[in-house]
This record gives C-alpha cells, sequence and structure tokens, in this order.
C-alpha cells in the first residue's frame, strides 16, 4: 500500500479532543437527561477516535481490541440507563434533570 | 492530499454535527445529529485502516444503540426541553475553563509532540486479525464481556418493566386477580436463602 499521503496523529488527537469538549458541554448544560445521555455517548465516540488512531501510530492491534469493548460497555450502558430514563420517566412524568433532584420520592 | 482532504472533510461534518447536538433542543434532531458524527468518525475509522472497527462502528453504534435512544425517545414522548435558569453560573464559569483547556490541549499537541505521522493502509484491521487477538490475548474479557451483556439485559427488562410485572407466572386475568402478591413473594425469598 503506498503511504505517500499521511495524517498526523495529532490531526486525529484535536479531533477527539473536540468531541470530547462537545459532549462534556452537553452534558453540563443540555437540560434533557435523554441528550446528556447521548453527550455520553459522544464522549465515549470521541475517546474510540483516539485509540484506533493510537493503534495506527504504534502498529498495534489491541487498540482496536479495546474500541470493540468500549463499545460492547456502551451497548450494556445504553440498555441500563435508557432503562433508567423510562424507570425516571414513569415516576415522575418528565425528563427535565433539573426536576430530578431526589434520589426517593 | 487526497487522504487529508477525506479526513477534512468527515472531521468537518463530525465536528458539526457534534456542535449540532448542543444546539438543537428538541432530543430528536440531537439524536439525528449523533448518527451523522457516528457515520463520519466510521469513515475517519476507515481512513485510518481500521475496517473492523468501522463496520461495527456502524452496526452498534449507529444502528442499535442509536435506534434504541430514537425508540426510548418516540416512546417517552419526549419535547423540546425548557430552558432554565438554575446553572447560569455554572456556564459562565464552566464554558470558558472548558474552551481554555481545549486550547491548552491542542497546542501542546500541535508543539510538543514528534511529527511522526499515521499512515494510511499501514495496519490491517481487518476482521481476521482483530478476532485472532480477541481470542487469545483477550479471551477472558471477551468472555466477561458476555456476561457483562447478559447482566445488563435482565437489569434493563428489570428497571423498564412495570413494578410486579416480572414476578407474575403466566396466569389469567381472574386468577391473577384472585392471587395475593405478598405470600408469593415471601415464598421466592424462602427459596432464594
Amino acid at each position: 500500500m503506498t503511504s505517500v499521503t499521511a495524517i498526523p496523529l495529532p490531526y486525529y488527537l484535536i479531533l477527539s479532543g473536540i468531541l470530547f469538549v462537545c459532549g462534556v458541554l452537553g452534558f453540563l448544560i443540555k437540560r434533557n437527561i435523554i441528550t446528556i445521555f447521548m453527550s455520553i455517548e459522544l464522549m465515549l465516540n470521541g475517546v474510540n477516535l483516539s485509540f484506533v488512531a493510537f493503534a495506527a501510530h504504534w502498529h498495534v492491534l489491541s487498540g482496536q481490541v479495546f474500541v470493540f469493548f468500549v463499545m460492547v460497555v456502551a451497548a450494556a450502558e445504553a440498555a441500563v440507563g435508557l432503562a433508567i430514563i423510562i424507570a425516571v420517566y414513569r415516576t415522575r412524568e418528565t425528563l427535565n434533570v433539573d426536576q430530578v433532584n431526589l434520589l426517593k420520592l | 492530499m487526497l487522504h487529508l482532504a477525506l479526513f477534512a472533510f468527515f472531521g468537518i461534518i463530525c465536528v458539526a454535527g457534534a456542535i449540532n447536538l448542543l444546539v438543537q433542543r428538541h432530543p430528536i434532531n440531537s439524536a439525528l445529529s449523533l448518527v451523522v458524527v457516528m457515520a463520519s468518525l466510521a469513515a475517519e475509522y476507515l481512513l485510518l485502516g481500521a475496517e473492523f472497527v468501522a463496520a461495527i462502528q456502524v452496526i452498534v453504534y449507529a444502528g442499535a444503540i442509536m435506534v434504541l435512544f430514537i425508540f426510548t425517545i418516540m416512546l417517552l414522548n419526549a419535547g423540546e426541553e425548557e430552558r432554565t435558569k438554575g446553572s447560569r453560573v455554572a456556564i459562565l464559569l464552566g464554558v470558558p475553563g472548558v474552551v481554555i483547556g481545549a486550547v491548552l490541549v491542542a497546542w501542546v499537541l500541535i508543539h510538543h509532540s514528534n511529527t511522526q505521522s499515521v499512515t494510511i493502509g499501514a495496519l490491517l484491521g481487518d476482521p481476521k486479525s482483530i478476532a485472532r487477538l480477541l481470542f487469545s490475548d483477550f479471551l477472558l474479557p471477551f468472555e466477561v464481556t458476555s456476561v457483562l451483556i447478559l447482566i445488563a439485559i435482565m437489569g434493563a427488562v428489570v428497571l423498564a418493566s412495570r413494578p410486579g410485572a416480572v414476578a407474575r407466572p403466566q396466569t389469567t386475568p381472574a386468577a391473577a386477580k384472585e392471587e395475593n402478591e405478598g405470600p408469593q413473594l415471601v415464598a421466592a425469598g424462602r427459596e432464594r436463602r
């Protein structure tokens, strides 16, 4: 494979950092509990990108295996988290996190 | 040059989708922009030579997880989020802090990293080599994740079901109305001990 064209590693890390920062921002400023949860997924995606970039940089395949595990954990987390959101909505009738400030009603 | 152009193209789409996720106020718009982010990230993975990761990014993330999100949004009939003034101080202090941190990290990455490059196609991330690694070095974590998934499935079913819907056995509605829940739960607890 010709490798005349190459993309520097910092570009990928900056893109990954931008995605992570967007996720942190969304986690902080959004008020809808589902959107906050999607921000967490955005952060996980940013981390995954840096994993793959480093795997390509160091020529080690384990980075991609870690991405696999992160995806598995993210899937489990999404299933449980959305179930919790459904349970919260069933008891509070709201998705606004400002009104969900008690652990027990 | 072509690879750099592709990287820039999908990177801009990615960042635009991420910012759109923050700007949109309706959750379904945020979810669809997150799908855009994940699809363009799959293209970035392909540029890095990670074919398998790109495929499962589309299948698992953009497919399964986002379908779950959109399904929940439609199930709960989520509307536009309300603007609240409660955390205005946190926004005023936190957003500049995050921006300053991001700029610092970017500056360090640009100026203090060796200029080695990611070469396209230098790494074979095909399913065969991934599976060889996954089933040799990472066999124990792989098996543990299957248990994790099983626990997550059971937890999701228990959490999302209505109270009492799980423990009730398959009976006719008349019989279910007659039998009392209390003694049944006590009996179940005694069996577990």
